[in-house]
């Protein structure tokens, strides 16, 4: 496996667990009652350790003395190549519910499978994700039923939230010749089985919540380029803010 | 078995040093007292959240991030033992939330004070976890099982908080000329407000008699802020950080820090609601309540329709 192609594999997972961690931790104080604050903020914590072993891992294969910590907070939106549908924003409870169920769902086919790498620290860190995202899947589509299931309006909202966040999915499935190159090393499975399985998984859900498989209009593509929506740069903005304004302290 | 008689004993168990717990007799006026300030010390937990996770979004590093984080979460747990332990006293969560929204029930007025740099994150893990750390140590001892039991869990907790935001300031205290600027304006910031925390001077503290007669109150806050103050005064020195109070000086006979008259026009004004941040608390806790009540509906009714299932 050549380093750079696993340096670029390890950064755009990080990115994405890093970015969903910023999401989820927004919410802190902000829960619909106390025990789901500490809930979706939980969530967050997992993504965030995850974020950092698999950063960690990346600034060491890259070698060329960059920390995790550099990687996070000096690097400009284009050089970021988390998912779209990560850095997509907290408009509501289910908007968020729905955001890191998919992710939850991707993240675990994902972790599977590097679990059985022939590579420690990436087998090491899949191991301890699979645990704590067997979690948020079970976690996030309980969320997905009640909220179906649970009142008009509750229903409304979760199917809008599906409905808008669905152009986004196209990306998880999408295939680069990084991703090709590590479906051969066995690090990743292909875009059609990722496809046929995120569709499995979300359409039995969506059929016990109620709710409708959104028409597929339009699928997002990009974020493997560096190419993002417009909500990446506020949150950068926000996230980098210390390291950019001071950038000789160490903190 | 009389009224009277009934007092008589109840008081006997607490000079005896028994705990009380949910189902034993207790005069009203013991219950109402720990209501009060059980709702209050958790309502402090919840609003505690705000000025911490102003910052959570803009912490400088990874660790600093996932440590931030974490210590919040530790409040809401701390804020859900304490409404879970005032249960016991036969209200209910949401009666205690709806007596802070109409403003009848007070929390801490320390976090009615803006958290405006990252120095902040330093000074309110070191002073303000720290003051409530030398409250609650002492309350492990109160008389009510369930608030005792609760803060044996919560002080725990509560240390590591303190050791965070001390960590934090002295890096910054050693740090780069902004950095030890920001640290010192977080300390000149937070010390008089700290001090407050501990409540009125014992001379102007209505309620600390029953509350000490009944052991829920186990020593007056005077006593609690001499202590705060003489073991955080050289926790100071150590980072080369100066106490905004010219009157503090180590008093050799007492063998305890003399320190200046506390701002009781402040103090009293932030309890009364002419803080800096109580609007803004209030509202956010307000919203986060008002923006997730379909959510809370919604889960009613689909656990309602499994049942009926």
């Amino acid at each position: 496996m050549d380093k750079s192609d696993l340096f670029k594999f390890c950064l755009r997972l990080g990115d994405s667990c890093l970015i969903m961690a910023h999401r989820q931790s927004e919410m802190c104080s902000k829960g619909p009652f106390l025990e789901e604050d500490i809930a979706q903020t939980n969530l967050g914590l997992d993504l965030l350790g995850q974020a950092e072993a698999l950063l960690i891992y990346a600034a060491k294969l890259e070698d060329k003395g960059r920390t995790a910590d550099d990687l996070v907070y000096k690097r400009p939106e284009r050089d970021f190549y988390n998912f779209m549908l990560t850095e997509q924003p907290n408009t509501d409870f289910a908007f968020a519910v729905v955001r890191q169920y998919i992710m939850a769902l991707y993240l675990d086919k994902v972790y599977e499978t590097l679990s059985n790498v022939d590579d420690e620290t990436l087998s090491g860190i899949a191991l301890k994700a699979l645990k704590e995202i067997s979690y948020h899947k079970s976690h996030l589509g309980m969320w997905v039923t009640r909220l179906g299931d649970g009142t008009h309006e509750s229903h409304e909202r979760v199917q809008t939230a599906f409905n808008e966040l669905w152009m986004f999915l196209g990306e998880l499935y999408e295939e680069d010749e990084l991703d090709i190159k590590m479906q051969h090393a066995g690090f990743a499975i292909s875009g059609d089985e990722m496809k046929s399985y995120l569709f499995s998984e979300i359409s039995s859900c969506l059929t016990k919540a109620t709710l409708s498989i959104p028409e597929s209009i339009y699928m997002t593509t990009g974020s493997k380029k560096g190419i993002h929506t417009e909500y990446l740069g506020y949150l950068l903005t926000e996230m980098q803010y210390l390291q950019r304004a001071y950038p000789d302290a160490n903190w | 078995m009389g009224a009277e008689k009934l007092e008589v004993l109840f008081q006997e168990r607490i000079d005896a040093n028994e705990k009380i717990e949910p189902r034993d007799y207790m005069p009203e006026e013991y219950r109402q007292h720990l209501i009060r300030q059980m709702s209050q010390h958790a309502h402090s937990e919840v609003i505690g959240m705000q000025p911490e996770g102003n910052w959570i979004t803009r912490a400088p590093s990874l660790r600093a991030k996932k440590i931030l984080l974490a210590k919040v979460q530790d409040e809401a747990g701390h804020g859900l033992y304490i409404y879970s332990a005032t249960e016991t006293l036969g209200i209910t969560r949401d009666e205690l939330i709806s007596r802070l929204h109409k403003g009848k029930a007070k929390y801490a007025s320390i976090f009615n004070y803006p958290a405006l740099t990252w120095a902040d994150m330093g000074a309110i893990g070191w002073l303000v976890d720290g003051a409530a750390i030398t409250n609650q140590v002492s309350l492990q001892k109160t008389s009510y099982g369930p608030y005792s039991r609760s803060m044996v869990k919560i002080c725990k907790e509560e240390s590591f908080h303190q050791r965070q935001g001390y960590e934090i300031i002295a890096a910054m205290a050693k740090g780069t000329t902004e950095q030890k600027e920001m640290a010192q304006d977080a300390l000149n910031r937070f010390w008089w407000p700290s001090l407050m925390m501990f409540g009125p001077h014992d001379s102007d503290s209505p309620r600390t008699g029953n509350a000490m007669k009944w052991k829920i109150k186990r020593e007056s806050n005077d006593v609690l802020r001499q202590r705060f103050i003489d073991k955080t005064v050289s926790q100071a020195e150590l980072i080369g950080l100066t106490i905004p109070d010219p009157d503090l000086k180590w008093n050799e006979e007492r063998g305890s820090y003399d320190f200046g008259e506390i701002d009781w026009d402040e103090f009293w004004s932030v309890v009364k609601g002419g803080g800096p941040c109580n609007l803004k608390r209030l509202n956010h806790h307000k919203k986060a309540h008002n923006d997730g009540a379909w959510v809370r509906k919604a889960a009613a009714a689909h656990a309602k329709k499994q049942l009926n299932k």
